[in-house]
């Protein structure tokens, strides 16, 4: 390791210089995995370990271990432990497992010792590995957003996860394990640098916040990150000495001393909301009551394979085909499972706009909290299930670069940003995701999400094409508000998809021989992979061609207009006019 | 062969390309007419193998309707073939002062505008066919999987000064994802 490695006790890990991760992510990582088949083995053990103790240490009280095994005792296929004992290897058997597990935590010190990461003003750089070195960094412009992640054995040690996700398929950098504290320090420090903000602003914060209060320590360490980076030679120096003075060792590692402190830290994380107050306002925009996620989950379609799958068995079951019962039961208690890791991942859910980015938090015992940065979101798809339908409930999906297409539950919960709310709550969670075009959706919205037949400023589809879709045919139609296309669109499930032009990737306009006969065509938006396909079935042929040249031409001009990615430097520009 | 004068639309048939600084619209360009030739042998090819192997399938087992499998695959390989110059003409592109249009298809038809700003790499193959008769095909790849814009059929020193000009254009009007 030739970069320099500075102590860990920092509050800051924005700046610039190498740091390590938490000395308990090896153990997180894969030691768990590894206590876990340990403890499996000895659990099967058991008894096998009473008996050899026995046999040293009172060979004549154990009748039963000689009487019973001593015809097996070579047996090494089946009874391993015993053949160990028979043949009077014990002093090997242990110096063995002894060198496995030093091996282990030689193994785990040296890839902690050698995985490092850092942030600068340009990237954030990770290096690990032992024999096979890798050195990834992802740069900050690129950033398409940032996940905190908490797994319940993670919190157990203070620790959490801290993912960045940037364009490109399994091209996230992760850091795991941080101290708790430390990564929402560093998650607001990358966002803040990523935001272009620029070094005379942190470094006026640095100076204010090194007279505040020891309570605020945390939050001036983070601004001095930015003060090191951004703008090493200057007075940053100066201002970040008073800060470092005034903060000696913050949360995590130096309190590691204190044991009744550190209990008292652990429980004051695991009962504080999710949302770090200093970090965010308080109040979500969005409350879900329990009744409605359980409701709303139930009558989900998942509801109905559940249903089904209970018929497949109980007919399976009168009629005697024991073979369903082996085949099924897996499915149903894979459903359940999906039902509630649904439901867990919905309680205590949240949604914050900062000025970084959206907050999403989640979770009632493995927390997660995700920041979606400005114009990062490419498509949002506001949808309804038909039986969702009498009680109003709506959900809301985005495409984001960079979150992978698989249907994996992880990535399909970053991408569902509301799991269900009224359309009270798709307007505020809108005006969140698209604050700049928020009030000239509004006016659309409801229109867009109920409406028929051309109502509240929407295109009207020719009935022609109910050839083409008998149902959904009224519901049909297109409308641009704000540099955002909406297309509206669904029967069984409806749904109004946003695309913001600034980010549209391409457009496709296609007809096929039987749309052609009728004069329709189908129009496509093509953007960045994810669950959102934000087409336009169909639509009169001439209108479609319109609405291509359209889209082709707004979103050139709105791309070139758009600076949501340096939305810092932007603020600031609007701060100085 | 068909020449560029065969054609009755007034179109380009042989484009070329203008220097980075100009970016306004060129018109629309068609393929090469001798990426025909591509489109026919790989179409005699695919021919070839599927009716060969509905006479040997014939020959072992002697049943009359094997006999018919192949005649009716040749027959639709044949009509395939027959429209295969139209279906190359359909291909076409143009370069618009912000975008690439690219359409295509006959009974399909599919147009496609890709900002400059959002091409993330440009593509050249070149299959065994096609460097014979010196074409190439040329890929844009944007972050949308969707996109799929592929021009076949371009002369390889056209397809090298389309790649460079449109490297150029993106680099001018790059913008974020």
């Amino acid at each position: 390791m030739s970069a320099p490695v500075r102590p860990q006790r920092v509050t800051s890990l924005a700046d610039g210089e190498w740091h390590r991760l938490h000395p308990a992510s090896p153990l997180l990582r894969g030691g768990l995995a590894l206590l876990a088949v340990l403890g499996f083995i000895i659990a099967n053990l058991r008894e096998r370990l009473v008996d050899m103790f026995l046999v040293l240490f009172a060979p004549d009280a154990a009748p039963a271990f000689d009487t019973g095994s001593g015809g097996f005792g070579d047996d090494w296929a089946n009874d391993p432990l015993g053949g160990i004992i028979a043949n009077g290897l014990v002093g090997w058997a242990i110096a063995g497992v002894g060198v496995v597990i030093a091996l282990l935590v030689v193994g785990f010190w040296l890839s902690w010792r050698l995985h490092t990461f850092r942030v600068t003003h340009e990237a954030v750089e990770v290096q690990s590995g032992i024999l096979f070195r890798s050195h990834r960094s992802a740069r900050l412009d690129r950033i398409q957003g940032i996940n905190v992640t908490r797994p319940l054995f993670a919190r157990l040690f203070g620790t959490a996860k801290l993912e960045v996700s940037v364009a490109g398929q399994s091209a996230n950098v992760q850091l795991a394990y941080l101290g708790s504290a430390l990564a929402d320090g560093l998650r607001a420090d990358i966002l803040r640098l990523a935001s272009g903000a620029r070094a005379a602003r942190a470094a006026t914060a640095v100076a204010a916040a090194g007279t505040t209060a020891p309570g605020a320590a945390a939050a001036a360490g983070a601004t001095t990150a930015i003060g090191t980076t951004e703008d090493a030679a200057t007075a940053t120096g100066a201002a970040s000495a008073p800060v470092d003075a005034a903060a000696p060792g913050v949360p995590a590692y130096a309190s590691r001393i204190h044991v009744p402190a550190v209990i008292g830290h652990r429980v004051d994380e695991f009962l504080a909301p999710e949302l770090d107050p200093t970090l965010a306002p308080p109040e979500s925009v969005v409350h879900l009551p329990l009744g409605r996620v359980i409701g709303s989950t139930f009558l989900g379609g998942s509801i109905i394979w559940l249903l089904i799958l209970v018929a497949v068995i109980a007919v399976g079951f009168g009629t005697g085909q024991w073979w369903v019962l082996f085949s099924f039961v897996p499915a149903v208690i894979g459903l359940v499972s999906y039902v509630w890791s649904r439901i867990t991942k919905s309680l205590r859910y949240s949604i914050a706009g900062t000025p970084d980015g959206v907050r999403i938090g989640h979770g009632l015992l493995s927390t997660g909290n995700q920041t979606i940065p400005p114009g990062r979101v490419h498509a949002i798809e506001v949808s309804q299930w038909i039986l969702w339908r009498p009680f109003g409930w709506w959900s809301i999906r985005i495409n984001v670069a960079g979150q992978s297409v698989s249907a994996s539950n992880d990535a399909a919960q970053r991408t569902l940003v509301l799991p269900v709310g009224t359309v009270a709550d798709v307007h505020r969670v809108l005006g969140l995701l698209l604050p700049d075009a928020a009030s000239a959706i509004a006016q659309v919205l409801d229109a867009g999400l109920t409406g028929r037949s051309g109502t509240g400023g929407y295109s009207r589809t020719p009935a022609r094409a109910a050839w083409l879709r008998p149902f959904s045919w009224r519901r049909i139609g297109w409308t641009l508000a704000g540099g955002v296309a909406l297309l509206r669109r669904g029967w069984l499930q409806r749904s109004l998809i946003f695309v913001p032009l600034a980010r549209m990737q391409s457009v496709a306009v296609a007809a096929g021989p039987i749309a052609r006969m009728l004069r329709l065509a189908s129009v496509r938006i093509h953007t960045v992979a994810g669950p959102v396909t934000a087409s336009l079935p169909v639509v009169d042929r001439a209108e479609g061609f319109a609405l291509f040249e359209r889209l082709a031409d707004e979103a050139v001009e709105l791309a070139a207009r758009d600076t949501s990615d340096h939305w810092g430097a932007r603020a600031e520009a609007a701060d100085a006019r | 062969m068909p020449d560029a004068a065969q054609h009755d639309e007034p179109v380009e048939a042989a484009p070329t390309v203008e220097a980075p600084a100009a970016a306004s619209d060129t018109g629309w360009h068609r393929v090469s007419p001798k990426y025909v030739v591509v489109e026919v042998v790989g179409s005699l090819i695919g021919m070839v193998v599927f009716v060969g192997a509905f006479a040997i399938a014939y020959l072992v087992w002697g049943q009359w309707w094997w006999l018919w499998g192949a005649v009716v695959v040749g027959v639709m390989s044949l009509v395939g073939i027959a429209l295969e110059p139209r279906r190359v003409r359909s291909i076409a592109y143009r370069l618009r002062e912000d975008d690439l249009l690219f359409r295509r298809g006959i009974m399909f038809q599919r147009q496609v505008a890709v900002p400059y700003g959002r091409m993330q790499l440009v593509d050249i193959t070149r299959g065994p066919v096609a460097r014979v008769l010196g074409l190439a095909d040329l890929k844009f790849v944007t972050a949308a999987a969707a996109t799929a814009v592929t021009v076949p059929g371009l002369p390889m020193e056209e397809a090298d000064r389309l790649r460079d000009h449109l490297v150029a254009l993106a680099e001018t009007r790059r913008a974020g994802l």
